[in-house]
């Protein structure tokens, strides 16, 4: 026997936002947790939490009240996830991770129940539930559209300070673009580089003499979520300070720092809270054993491990999180091979517009479950009483249109690692 | 506006006419409804047939190939990789076909040597082991883009006129002849008239539609080619099914992916005209027959092109050849307007030669055809859309401020300047889709899910586009490029759509 078996009550699967959630939930619980997964979906997060913003689809109306939006959701849909979960866990679950990512470097704000309204990189306007405090005056400032400078960087790609002045001017007039140069940057400015040499106090300098001759009085600046890697809000105080200016992030494209803030935040904390992280491990394979119990697999760089488990609750995640495999005559789910409910066949997967706004039928396939998010079989009951599913493998949601993707993460994680500690 | 000529469409055969009448010193004006090659011009395999294709079902097409290629790849050398190609047949296929190939191809003068099995298979180790038959043939690729875009730089450089978005609305005639043809540019939506002493319809599968403006009615039959790009180059040779024609029996490399395809699908309209996942499948399983490989590679795209199969009825049919035809419209009662339609892709250079004859004989013009002797010279315009040169420029400019805008196919910003550059030098406007036919953008394994908000980033940076038009251009692009990504998506490409859909549409919103 090649490694070592480790034991624990639940094994998480997946390294994604469903699956951090879940890993803290059980913790928090008391409950002995391994997560498992190769570490990478979750840099791709944007950093902002969703929780609900559209519906019906089509219609195209991003909601003010995301809790009004699900309660129409619900009752229109009532196979959607959220129609299984109460409203006052939702709320205990986005209120439980948000403060623990406060408590771990990365606080976050919103408007009380409601929405909020912020830029996108392609300047556009995002409706979303929480952001990062480093991008809150941000949604203050497209509220109340006062003179503003949003300062991009020489060697940035996909960021274009005046792309998002050109498109919101009709509406901002006060909205003005500059493009700055650090002095002993050449070539391409990448993220994480970038973030992690304004952490510099000189680097921090640098950048106030190059932002100040492109001021014209204007009483807020937006920069690309640069600003640091660990130590954002120490590098917006001293902006501020020194510009005379209130100081806001926008989110870049993904990879980005939004979603590395994120990882760095839970790979920080989970430990703390007891938490067995073995993110560099895949499970390959499961048996269960005649107590009820999973044995896993595991392989990564290194030697096998073997995870005995008496649960596990399943946030692999879709097609990019590989917890759902697309072939070309139907769709499986990669670890237990549980029955996905798909569309009949590959042509009716996606529609001819990539932008229809109602949303590709295939967006909506996924695990089927029963109230505790327990995986239905074949013969519609759970496959097994001991195993649960989280997030985005779940059916019956578009997360990218209805723009509820952490708050699904995050509720459905809650209700399922509830679900274990009740006996499922 | 007055011109001697004014060509409609801007596929090869267009730039090859626009070409050809500047060279003989004769001014005209190219007008195309969307951009270069934008029909069957760009949606076919970019083979260059050796004629084996056809010796059965069309000898003189046939023939028409092999001295149309020959010429090509002396003339046009860097639009054309001189793979060499082989028929082969599988347990199966019509044993009398197979038989009566040789004799064929002898009596086109097509040369076509046998193979034995074995050797084939050390040739193209991706072939089926279960090959009974294979001829080595003198097949090769051809790019149809740099093609178009070196032919149309060569005849502005002569002089004449290229402006893409344009469409004929309406002919006014008077007296037999076309008076002036009324245009309407798409993007802007201004109109101008044009006073021709000529005009010819090379609009391909919108022939008749154009033929309509002027009053005539011409039989145009639609038919829909699907063709499937691998991610990977499959085989050093274009692979030929050796039957009659018919589904998913070409494999074409062309740098460093191969294509398969096609089907015929009769069509009502070329308009819109997509690929879809059965005829996706079909020639997948067909193609595997051969190349048992092909079922399970990677594609990273299909695509489509509409075939215009013109009838003969009406018109004065002065057809050259079962391969393509001209129409001379003098006896239906239009002395000055003609239609070119139908033909390969192979035969463009010929179709456009006796076009331009015609034109000159009714114009009194005795200058003869020139790009029978006369290479076509290679543009800055069309060089970008050959794999890896991109890439091999960046590397050897050494330049570490020159930034790669789209890392799949390693096209840097200076690049995508320089495409920009050659758009609004033709008085186009540059569009993110422009650009990306231009080059190499958005053809590599993300299918521009990243490269594209980049490249519109960009184009905001340096002014080419302002206001809502770039945002407009970046889903313009996103849709363009989803025809082709839809009828493929399993394994690898559902992935990178589910994450182009995230950054799309959950971040940006832009299904809003």
């Amino acid at each position: 026997m090649k490694g070592e078996t480790r034991t624990c009550d639940l094994l998480i699967i997946g390294t994604g936002m469903a699956g951090m959630a879940a890993a803290l939930f059980a913790a928090k619980k008391g409950i002995t947790t391994i997560q498992m997964g190769l570490p990478g979906e979750i840099n791709f997060a944007s950093g902002l939490l969703d929780l609900m913003a559209v519906h019906p689809l089509g219609e195209n109306r991003p909601w003010k009240n995301p809790w009004a939006c699900i309660q129409a959701l619900v009752r229109d849909e009532p196979v959607h996830p959220y129609g299984r979960i109460a409203p006052e866990d939702i709320r205990a679950a986005f209120s439980e991770i948000t403060e623990f990512l406060a408590a771990f470097g990365l606080p976050y704000a919103g408007y009380g129940s409601r929405n909020v309204q912020l830029l996108t990189p392609a300047g556009t306007v995002k409706t979303t539930y929480r952001v990062p405090l480093s991008m809150w005056k941000g949604v203050e400032a497209w509220r109340d559209k006062p003179a503003c400078l949003l300062v991009d960087f020489k060697g940035m790609k996909g960021f274009s300070a005046r792309q998002i002045t050109e498109i919101q001017k009709p509406d901002w007039p006060g909205l003005r673009s500059a493009r700055i140069a650090l002095p002993g940057f050449k070539g391409e400015a990448y993220p994480v580089t970038m973030a992690r040499a304004l952490e510099s106090p000189d680097t921090g300098t640098a950048l106030v003499e190059a932002v100040k001759p492109h001021l014209r009085g204007e009483s807020v600046i937006g920069f690309p979520a640069f600003l640091g890697f660990e130590d954002t809000a120490r590098l917006i105080a001293f902006l501020e300070t020194e510009l005379g200016a209130q100081v806001f992030e926008i989110p870049t494209m993904p990879p980005s720092l939004g979603g590395l803030r994120l990882q760095r935040a839970f790979e920080k904390g989970l430990p703390t809270l007891g938490v067995q992280a073995l993110y560099q491990k895949q499970v390959r394979g499961v048996e269960r054993l005649a107590s009820g119990d999973f044995r896993f697999e595991s392989g990564g760089a290194d030697l096998d491990t073997l995870v005995r488990a008496k649960g596990a609750v399943l946030a692999t995640g879709r097609f990019f999180g590989k917890g759902l495999h697309a072939g070309r005559t139907g769709i499986r789910e990669t670890v237990f091979g549980l029955p996905v409910r798909q569309p009949e066949s590959r042509t009716e997967w996606h529609y001819p517009d990539f932008l229809s706004p109602e949303g590709h039928p295939v967006n909506r396939a996924g695990l089927e479950t029963d109230e505790w998010f327990r995986p239905l079989g074949k013969d519609g009951t759970p496959a097994y009483k001991n195993l649960f599913a989280a997030g985005s493998i779940l059916a019956h949601q578009d997360w990218t249109r209805m723009k509820c993707g952490s708050g699904l993460a995050v509720a459905t994680a809650f209700k399922a690692v509830t679900g274990f500690l009740s006996g499922g | 506006m007055k011109t001697q000529v004014l060509i409609i469409g801007g596929g090869i055969t267009g730039t090859g006419l626009a070409r050809d009448l500047a060279l003989r010193g004769v001014p005209c004006i190219l007008v195309e409804q969307r951009d270069i090659v934008a029909g069957a011009s760009g949606g076919n395999h970019g083979l260059l047939h050796s004629g084996g294709r056809y010796v059965a079902s069309d000898a003189e097409a046939a023939e028409e190939c092999r001295e149309e290629g020959s010429l090509l790849k002396r003339l046009a050398p860097h639009c054309i990789e001189e793979t060499q190609g082989l028929f082969v047949a599988v347990p199966g296929d019509d044993e009398t076909y197979i038989a009566d190939f040789p004799d064929l191809c002898a009596r086109s003068r097509i040369p076509a040597e046998p193979v034995d099995t074995d050797t084939a298979m050390e040739l193209e180790p991706a072939l089926t082991p279960d090959l009974i038959a294979a001829y080595a043939a003198e097949d090769a690729s051809v790019d149809p883009f740099k093609l178009a875009l070196d032919n149309i730089a060569d005849a502005c450089r002569l002089g004449a006129v290229f402006v893409p978005h344009i469409q004929a609305v309406s002919f006014e005639s008077e007296k037999k002849r076309v008076l002036s043809v009324r245009l309407r540019n798409r993007i802007t939506g201004e109109t101008l008239s044009v006073e021709p002493d000529q005009v010819v319809n090379a609009a391909g599968a919108w022939a008749g539609m154009v033929a309509n403006l002027a009053g005539l009615h011409l039989d145009v039959v639609c038919s829909k080619g699907t063709l499937l790009v691998t991610q990977s180059r499959i085989t050093r040779r274009v692979i030929n099914r050796l039957r009659k024609p018919g589904d998913g029996d070409i494999l074409v490399p062309g740098g460093t992916v191969s294509i398969l395809g096609t089907t015929s699908v009769r069509v009502d309209t070329p308009d819109g005209c997509r690929p879809t996942i059965r005829e996706v499948d079909r020639i997948i399983e067909e193609g595997a027959a051969m190349v048992p490989v092909l079922a399970d590679t990677r594609y990273i795209r299909a695509y489509a092109g509409v075939r215009p199969l013109i009838g003969s009825s009406g018109g004065d049919d002065r057809k050259v050849s079962r391969g393509f035809a001209l129409l001379d419209h003098a006896a239906e009662g239009l002395e000055n307007f003609i239609t070119i339609a139908g033909g390969k892709l192979t035969t463009y250079r010929l179709m456009a030669e006796k076009t331009a004859d015609l034109v000159c004989e009714k114009l009194k013009v005795s200058e003869p055809c020139r790009t029978r002797t006369e290479p076509l010279p290679p543009s800055d315009t069309g060089r970008w859309t050959q794999p890896g040169l991109a890439p091999r420029e960046w590397l050897r400019s050494g330049r570490n401020d020159d930034l790669l805008l789209c890392e799949c196919e390693m096209v840097s910003r200076d690049v995508v300047d320089r495409i920009i550059q050659s758009i609004r030098d033709q008085g186009g406007q540059p569009t993110l889709r422009a650009v990306g036919l231009r080059s190499r953008i958005g053809k590599g394994p993300c299918q521009g899910g990243f490269c594209s908000a980049r490249i519109a980033a960009y184009m905001y940076d340096i002014d080419a586009v302002t206001g809502n038009s770039g945002l407009k251009g970046l889903r313009d692009f996103l849709r363009e490029r989803w025809r082709g990504k839809r009828p493929v998506l399993w394994d690898l490409a559902m992935e990178q759509a589910e994450l182009q859909e995230a950054l799309h549409c959950g971040l940006f919103g832009l299904e809003q």
